[in-house]
């Protein structure tokens, strides 16, 4: 890390604060039958980097993520995406207000072009509205959308593909439209549930190149991962999660060496499979 | 089809039901009667204060008229139980029909409310007895397979049927109604068996989609339904054991003892499942796959072998539920299908996919539309039961003992 | 057997106003099940309310065109009711609602308590007569070319019938190739993921919930007005899985595969009908095999095992594309 890059001086201690946050999660619980899956006290991402959330099997990532973005409900607590309230505002309102997510599993609309996965992705299509599609008059907007959607998909190496259904997708490609299609929704912030799961090594470098590519783009980037080598090769920060509490956080090259973590994940080595 | 025919000509079926109490004639009221034609309903009616019900039909021609006896008020019977349903009434062009179904033999007339909310509790509790068992196969096929089997109606037809078949059918065996039930289960649970086997295995292994699959059991019941129709005819029979069985007394309550023996077999029996599922190997392994399956698949559960054994249960369970309906009402074509929508009430009352709330869901579904014949009129005591389906759908969808995680 | 009469009947039925209703029906079915993935297993409900909404309007005094009004609204209005409770659930509990809803609406309407609107089982009859006033062709004159005619009364009802076909059709065209449309076929994806793409994906389900069920509306009030009575037992739920068998047949989410599913569905079922019909009257052991009215139902049957083949083996009917249904497999 260099002297500039703003996580500079920020001490590397759970739930500290940070100079830009973006995401600020406070006194956040959720519990399934006596289990707590989730509970943290505060917990802030710093706008624009590459944040990365790791943790052994069952740590509460993933609910964590669903939480955030308003897939679940959480029993206690509140949180903010650039100071406006999150709390119970439903899902498809969260994605609107910027913080967009994919999923653990790949979900293209597979029955649909991979245009089409593209364009259903824009905002603010009058068309989209039931009077607005039976008066016309959406079509300057489709033009546009297509441009932009033109773009993302040569940037992501799709352009060839647009005409094909998105269910003849290769796996790979199918994670790239994911995150292509999420970018087509302009998001402040992008929330990657295991992006490389299931992905060739090959495709890995690309994927990440274009995480990066997207917090130089302004982006603010949270993603989920298991393999600590990925992890410090991108990450300009780490959120460590065990048993549903935030038990580290700090650049990556301190919280490789913080015997906390070590522990936590030689404790559950055996488990890191699909969470 | 649609009936096309205008009612223009005037052609009707009707009479006026009375119960003669010695010399005394008493008119009776809300009584339900039913037209139809090769099958197919053409109408139905219910008895006025005077006792006079009228249908009109479209035509002349010979139509079947039906008396649905459980609609009778309590302590009237037909004189003869076998004719409850008359199977030839020919009426001529522009003829008004009139058709007689002597009532007669009436225990006593007098009725208080504590012997109709006791009467009504019973009868609520044996169509509880009735849905709980065919529910809770139901049930149990939803949690190990996620499929929502609308052909499980026709399993409990089926089992109705194959109790008729080998009790009173002149090709039958002509066997006692306590025996032909054995072969009658074994039938239904054979059928389960099949189906698993022939249907839904080869499906699942196509990777067809659980709501492709529903459509397929839609199509299956369809088929089934109108199969059963062509072998059995339109007619509703009883079974000629029991039939007619005169009510007794207890606590001042008129029962009918096959209503007392259809809820006892079915709570030993609803047990045995209890105990099956939380004891036996077979029983567990069956919740672990509920739970869920892959991880049951990999702690070493032979998941389709689970499912099959769910099939064959689901299947005897649906042929015994079905032979107390026959028993308790009469055996006919679309028994199944129309007790279907109970057993849906009562599955999502107790949480779609736990055997228990299935249990329960049945005999609190049994009750209620039993015991709604207090407030409203006879012939909408199903519309109550799926209202009530409705109703924990808005309050409560996830059902009385279901999880939370189970919805959405 | 008559082969030219038996052709020429199924002909009849398939050009008649019956399949235009069932064509309506399916294409409301299709917005529905096609297009965003929802179990409507109670569809004839939406026909039922539709078709007593024009004939109770007349009945207490309304012209008819006040009539098929209220039973458009009144079937947009069972779709609001139907989705609010059960939309936010999985998929088969609107399966099992929607199926249950049809069964309590029939059974009320039968009932002696709704007797003082829609007379119970009786129902309601001669409520269209001012639309036969403004029949263009003699009612009782017979058009057609040889023994293929219909009379004047019912090329009228047939004309209004498959015009109703055509705007329709044309509107679900406008609808499904808008982007609304497109987000329509999102949520038949993957609801969760177009939720992850802001879509309020609730109030698309609804929306095609009530459109579908407003255009059954349509379906049910002209056939009521072709027959000129409406009775609760025309609207058992058999109606509703011949319109599955209908849509799947022609192609599930395709514009126009109800159309060419009814058209061809009812040329089948009444040739199929009248081959067993005669099957039974002629060929000795057919006859001793059923009863005159089991061969009447052997077509009920066909019904069921088609819909079951069908969606084994050619779930994206006459008109899906192979590519499609394939990948649904996945």
């Amino acid at each position: 890390m260099n002297a500039d890059h703003p996580m500079t001086g920020v001490a590397p201690e759970p739930g500290v604060r940070k100079p830009d946050p973006v995401l600020i999660a406070d006194g956040l619980q959720r519990s399934f039958g006596g289990l707590h899956a989730v509970d943290i006290d505060h917990l802030e991402v710093q706008r624009h980097t590459v944040t990365s959330l790791i943790g052994p099997n069952g740590a509460g990532k993933t609910t964590l993520f669903n939480l955030l973005t308003g897939f679940d409900k959480p029993d206690a607590g509140e949180w903010h995406l650039d100071g406006g309230a999150l709390v119970g505002i439903a899902a498809f309102r969260v994605a609107r207000r910027g913080m967009v997510r994919t999923f653990q599993l790949t979900r293209s609309l597979a029955r649909l072009t991979v245009m089409d996965n593209m364009l259903v992705a824009a905002k603010n299509n009058a068309g989209e509205g039931l009077w607005g599609s039976l008066t016309g008059g959406w079509h300057a907007t489709e033009r546009a959308n297509e441009q932009r959607a033109s773009e993302l998909l040569d940037r992501f190496g799709l352009d060839h593909m647009a005409d094909e259904y998105a269910g003849s997708l290769s796996g790979g490609q199918r994670k790239l439209l994911e995150m292509a299609r999420a970018l087509m929704m302009d998001p402040e912030v992008v929330m990657l549930d295991e992006p490389m799961a299931g992905v060739n090594p090959v495709l890995t470098q690309s994927l990440l190149s274009h995480i990066t590519g997207l917090r130089d783009g302004g982006k603010t980037v949270v993603f989920v991962e298991h393999d600590m080598d990925i992890v410090q090769e991108i990450s300009d920060w780490v959120i460590v999660m065990a048993q549903g509490r935030v038990i580290a956080e700090g650049p990556p090259d301190i919280i490789a060496k913080n015997p906390d973590v070590i522990d936590a994940y030689l404790g559950a080595h055996h488990g890191e499979a699909a969470e | 089809m649609m009936p096309l025919a205008s009612f223009a000509t005037g052609e009707s079926i009707g009479g006026t039901l009375i119960q003669r109490l010695g010399d005394e004639k008493l008119p009776v009221e809300g009584v339900i009667i039913t037209v139809s034609q090769d099958g197919n309903e053409i109408g139905s009616g219910d008895s006025g204060a005077d006792g006079k019900w009228e249908i009109p039909v479209p035509g002349a021609g010979i139509y079947q008229v039906s008396l649905d006896t459980s609609t009778l008020p309590e302590g009237v019977a037909l004189t003869d139980p076998d004719k409850e349903a008359l199977s030839d009434v020919k009426v001529r062009d522009g003829q008004s029909k009139k058709v007689i179904f002597p009532l007669g033999e009436g225990v006593v007339s007098t009725v208080s409310m504590y012997q109709r909310v006791g009467a009504l509790f019973i009868a609520g509790l044996k169509l509880g007895a009735i849905i709980a068992l065919s529910a809770v196969g139901l049930s149990l096929v939803f949690g190990v397979t996620g499929l929502v089997n609308f052909a499980h109606a026709e399993m409990v037809t089926l089992g109705a049927i194959a109790a008729y078949f080998f009790h009173a059918s002149a090709l039958g065996p002509r066997w006692p109604l306590v025996i032909a039930i054995v072969p009658a289960v074994l039938v239904g649970a054979g059928f389960g068996w099949i189906q698993e086997r022939s249907l839904w295995r080869p499906l699942r292994n196509r990777h067809t989609g659980l709501v492709a699959m529903m459509v397929v059991s839609i199509g299956l019941s369809f088929a089934l339904r109108n199969l059963f129709l062509i072998i059995f005819g339109g007619e509703p029979r009883a079974y000629p054991d029991f039939a007619g069985q005169p009510p007794i007394e207890i606590l001042g309550i008129s029962m009918v003892p096959k209503q007392l023996l259809t809820i006892a077999i079915s709570l030993i029996v609803l047990a045995g499942v209890g105990i099956f599922l939380q004891k036996s190997r077979a029983g567990t392994a069956m919740r672990a796959v509920s739970d869920d399956a892959d991880l049951a698949e990999s702690s070493g559960i032979n998941v389709n072998r689970i499912i099959l054994i769910t099939w064959t249960l689901a299947g005897g369970l649906a042929a015994l539920g079905g032979t107390f309906f026959g028993l308790n009402e009469a055996v006919q074509w679309d028994m199944g299908f129309k007790l279907l929508l109970l057993i849906f009430a009562a599955v999502v009352l107790g949480g779609l996919g736990t055997a228990y709330g299935a249990m329960v869901g049945g005999f609190i579904v049994g009750v209620a539309v039993e015991m709604s014949t207090l407030i409203f009129p006879n012939e909408l005591k199903t519309a109550v039961g799926l209202a009530l389906l409705i109703v924990i759908l808005l309050a409560k969808p996830q059902g009385l003992l279901g999880t939370k995680e189970r919805i959405g | 057997m008559d082969w030219g009469s038996v052709l020429i009947d199924g002909i009849l039925a398939t050009i008649g106003p019956l399949t235009a209703a069932y064509a309506i029906s399916a294409i409301g079915l299709n917005l529905q099940f096609g297009y965003a993935g929802l179990l409507n297993f109670g569809h004839v409900a939406f026909m039922l309310v539709g078709a007593y909404g024009a004939a109770i309007t007349v009945d207490l005094g309304g012209p008819l065109w006040l009539g098929v009004i209220v039973g458009i609204l009144v079937a947009a209005l069972l779709g609001l009711l139907l989705g609010l409770p059960t939309l936010r659930l999985r998929a088969d509990y609107l399966a099992i609602t929607t199926i249950a809803a049809a069964e309590v609406i029939r059974l009320l309407v039968r009932s002696s308590w709704a007797q003082p609107i829609t007379n119970s089982v009786f129902g309601i009859q001669g409520f269209a007569d001012s639309f036969f006033d403004l029949n263009p062709f003699p009612a009782s004159q017979l058009y057609g070319i040889g023994s293929l005619v219909v009379t004047g009364r019912k090329l009228w009802v047939m004309l209004v019938g498959w015009a109703l076909v055509v705007l329709m059709t044309l509107l679900i065209r406008r609808l499904i190739k808008s982007p609304w449309g497109r987000v329509l076929k999102a949520i038949r994806e993957d609801e969760d993921a177009t939720i992850a793409l802001g879509k309020n994906v609730f109030a698309y389900k609804l929306q095609a919930l009530m459109i579908g069920g407003a255009i059954a509306g349509i379906a049910g009030i002209l056939l009521a007005i072709e027959q000129q009575n409406v009775t609760p037992d025309a609207y058992l739920p058999k109606i509703t899985f011949i319109l599955y068998v209908i849509v799947i047949l022609g192609g599930a989410g395709t514009i126009l595969g109800p159309v060419v599913g009814a058209v061809v569905f009812q040329f089948l079922f009444f040739t199929i009908d009248a081959l067993m019909v005669n099957a039974q009257a002629n060929i000795g052991w057919v006859g001793d095999l059923l009863t005159p009215a089991a061969a009447g139902q052997v077509k009920l049957v066909l019904v069921g095992v088609g819909m079951m083949v069908l969606m084994i083996f050619r779930p994206q009917g006459i008109l899906g594309n192979k590519e499609e249904a394939l990948i649904d497999e996945r």
